[in-house]
């Protein structure tokens, strides 16, 4: 007998979005998530290298992090410069203006700062230096964070490619500006005068307290101020945003203006303060070092919380610095640090999808045939309708 | 059923691939051997006197890992000088991939902190760094390599630069490309007059420039028709480049190449056109063993272990280390297949008059500069960033490199080289 009745398979594996998840839930899930990656880690290793064992990849891990007070603070200050630089380009991604160039901003920052320095420097008095340095790299950053605004204001244009674009061309000029400086030199413009830093001051204190106060600003500024409010409304409907009376045009370029500031900030920190000197030959090897595009993810994973955000630099940090030390004592060459934080990464971000789903697997008993479905319920004969005799 | 059988019709298609892809990545099986060129007779090798004390512990900073040649050459000679003198993993941090930039100095403080007693940075760029680093740490040893300001820094004294007088292996294996090229000419293959050389450089630096220069006479105390010409890419590390600029000299009509840069580019190249290649810092003969000839490089082990020497016993290490055949820092590998007959025995011979000092590489007499013989040449020794030459390097009717510091310095541009073009920084 020929068993013509149609099967309608029911998937593997299907997903419901999860609604009203608790934070406590949520905050769960990504801390297993955190473990579990960390654990992954050490199993690469292990395979990767013979000299790596359970126990001293974690007693590198930890060592590489906090080993010596002068590690502790060196992480504390990379960790500050992660936040300085996702705290810039938070406000952009809550209003939905997808700036992916950080990067770029903050290295126009550099570029403007060590033009003045390397003009300057010597020629005026240091405060002199410092100031117009400062106020430089402001200027070319601010200027490289609106003009993709402008375009976007004016014609609508695709700000992600613009801004992504405009990072390249930032490593191109700073290229360029030390190729001006020193034709003969090493393709690095160090500076003796004219920085932060050859006054004396700590660089970590600097980069830390500077943090700090614009983590604590971008905070109040996101929940108490209107500005924030009308950046929220604006990233959510703009078309509500037009009704309430927001300018969005407006809305948007004020919030590159202070995302290109606080990126000023940073560029000017990375060469004023932490390394006195200026490098610009691709987007990994200079002075910003890619870290703008690691500020973007960072920003992210926080859900643009500046306080949630001080967390995800520091893990990025953390584990960056301790599987450098684990690659280094197992001699596992350059590349090994970035693939363990690629691990990080793989984890926290499928973890987002885990929180906002339900993965449901089909049960186990054969799916039902069509026809033996309970057929659906007979309407309910209507009660008759009284007479009206 | 179709689908079963598309399945593993395509998963043993895959099979088939792979081991296709296995195969053809294997050795070639017609492998002729290399021919063995014993190590320098007179070597006085470096010993370290005294116990090592357990928490001895010595760092070498690298800008990149064992991809690069270059750096290859600093961590593989670390790790003999570990395993010889016995130190344990923790005694000898390796940092690789540290940027000619801010993070050398915190990587110098790091390792400072960490314990080392001794710090070994290797290019060029770390330099200012190390001696931020070295004002620091006064009872730390900062040594970096290929650097140029230590004689000039007075006041750090626990700051030293090194190199080697590799200018010398560059020479004899120009000697071993200058057979070559006349076995060439011998055979017919090509006309004295057509004897062209070519140079893949990564900068126009006196290290550069010395190293192609020496080769350069290597060849021409052999073949003295040869020309040279030379270009260069601006990297250190750029494959594509370097293969290209190898390319290039071998359509410009050069029929024998050598390179200064830290990729497997030129080589490559030269093995895919046939072009007999003499490489640096290492034998590609596993890679290229149709074409390649000899290779010269720095071996750092004996410099380790004169730092670790000084540091156990208390004593100065000298502001400027210069590695020689004698010291064994200055090697050449074995042989390829493809030299020419007698390259050995001529290498030897050769060798021994470059160490007992009888034969000088810059060598008045054998070059010109605008057709003139150099009796006096200032060079720029004392490096204050100004390019302005200040000290007398003609002596004794030759060149005298590496003798005022270890960095080279010669920087004099030579007839019968032609540069195609100029890269700085």
């Amino acid at each position: 007998m020929v068993n013509n009745t149609k099967h309608v398979k029911e998937p593997l594996v299907h997903l419901t979005r999860r609604l009203n998840v608790s934070p406590l839930f949520a905050w769960l899930i990504r801390i297993g998530a955190f473990i579990l990656s960390i654990l992954v880690c050490c199993i690469v290793s292990c395979i990767l290298s013979p000299k790596v064992n359970f126990g001293s990849f974690f007693k590198y891990l930890f060592e590489g992090a906090f080993g010596s007070s002068k590690l502790v603070t060196t992480l504390l200050r990379d960790l500050a410069i992660y936040l300085i630089l996702a705290l810039a380009v938070t406000p952009c991604f809550q209003m939905r203006y997808w700036n992916i160039g950080g990067e770029g901003q903050a290295m126009m920052g550099a570029f403007g700062c060590s033009l003045v320095i390397a003009n300057t420097a010597g020629k005026m008095p240091v405060w002199a230096t410092i100031a117009l340095s400062f106020a430089a790299a402001l200027v070319m950053s601010v200027l490289w964070a609106v003009i993709p605004a402008l375009f976007k204001a004016k014609w609508n244009t695709n700000e992600t490619l613009l801004t992504l674009m405009f990072n390249y061309i930032a490593v191109c000029l700073g290229a360029f500006l030390i190729k001006k400086v020193e034709p003969k030199g090493t393709g690095i413009l160090a500076f003796k005068e004219g920085t932060l830093s050859s006054l004396g001051v700590s660089d970590f204190w600097i980069i830390f307290l500077v943090a700090a106060v614009m983590t604590v600003f971008m905070y109040v500024y996101q929940k108490y101020s209107k500005h924030g409010y009308e950046i929220s409304v604006v990233g959510e409907s703009p078309n509500t945003a037009r009704y309430v009376g927001i300018n969005t045009k407006k809305v948007v370029i004020r919030t590159l203006l202070l995302c290109g500031l606080i990126s000023g900030v940073a560029g000017y920190l990375l060469v004023s303060v932490k390394d006195s000197s200026f490098l610009s030959d691709s987007t990994t090897q200079s002075t910003v070092a890619g870290r703008g595009f690691t500020a973007v993810l960072i920003s992210w994973l926080a859900h643009f919380h500046p306080l949630a955000m001080a967390l995800t630099s520091f893990l990025v940090v953390f584990i960056n610095r301790g599987a450098t030390q684990v690659g280094n004592m197992a001699r596992l060459g350059n590349s090994y640090a970035g693939m363990m934080v690629g691990i990080f990464f793989f984890f926290i971000i499928a973890t987002e999808f885990f929180i906002n789903f339900q993965i449901h697997f089909r049960a186990k008993a054969p799916a039902v045939p069509k026809e033996d479905r309970p057929a659906p319920a007979p309407e309910e004969p209507k009660p008759a309708e009284p007479g009206r005799e | 059923m179709k689908k079963m059988l598309i399945r593993i019709i395509s998963v043993a298609l895959a099979a088939v691939m792979l081991v296709a892809c296995l195969a053809s990545c294997g050795n070639s099986t017609d492998a002729k051997d290399e021919i063995v060129l014993p190590a320098f007779e007179g070597i006085e090798k470096q010993t370290v006197s005294g116990e090592i004390p357990e928490t001895f512990k010595i760092g070498l900073i690298c800008l990149h890992d064992k991809n690069s040649t270059y750096d290859k050459n600093f961590i593989t000679a670390m790790e003999e000088v570990q395993a010889e003198l016995g130190l344990k993993d923790s005694q000898v941090l390796i940092s690789t991939g540290i940027p000619e930039g801010a993070e050398c100095k915190d990587k110098a403080i790091e390792m400072a902190e960490a314990g080392c007693q001794v710090i070994i940075a290797d290019s060029f760029g770390h330099e200012s760094y190390m001696m931020e680093a070295a004002a620091q740490y006064p009872n730390v040893l900062f040594a970096h390599c290929t650097g140029t300001k230590a004689h000039t820094a007075t006041d750090l004294n626990n700051y030293v630069n090194a190199f080697a007088s590799i200018y010398e292996g560059r020479y004899l294996a120009g000697v071993v490309a200058g057979l070559k090229l006349k076995e060439m000419i011998d055979a017919g293959k090509i006309t004295a007059d057509k004897a062209k050389v070519g140079y893949v450089g990564a900068f126009t630096y006196a290290e550069v420039i010395s190293g192609y220069t020496s080769w350069f006479l290597g060849v021409r105390s052999i073949v003295p028709e040869a020309t040279m010409e030379v270009t260069f890419t601006g990297s250190w590390y750029d494959e594509t480049a370097e293969n290209n600029a190898a390319k290039k000299l071998i359509s410009n009509g050069c029929v024998l190449i050598s390179q200064h840069a830290d990729s497997m580019g030129a080589p490559n190249a030269c093995e895919e056109a046939g072009v007999p290649n003499v490489s640096y810092n290492g034998s590609t003969f596993s890679a290229c063993p149709n074409t390649f000839l000899i290779s010269s490089r720095i071996n750092w082990a004996p410099y380790y272990k004169y730092l670790i020497n000084c540091k156990v016993n208390g004593q100065t290490a000298v502001k400027d280390y210069i590695g020689t055949l004698k010291t064994g820092s200055v090697e050449l590998t074995n042989l390829g297949a493809a030299v020419a007959e007698g390259t050995k025995d001529r290498i030897i011979e050769t060798r021994n008059k470059l160490a007992n000092g009888t034969l000088k590489v810059f060598d008045t007499s054998k070059f010109t500069v605008n057709g003139e013989t150099l009796t006096k040449h200032l060079a720029d020794v004392d490096d204050f960033g100004d390019y302005v030459g200040e000290t007398n390097v003609i002596e004794g009717g030759a060149f005298v490199e590496s003798k005022y510091r270890s960095a080279p310095y010669f920087d004099l541009k030579i007839d019968g080289i032609t540069l195609l073009d100029e890269k700085y920084g």
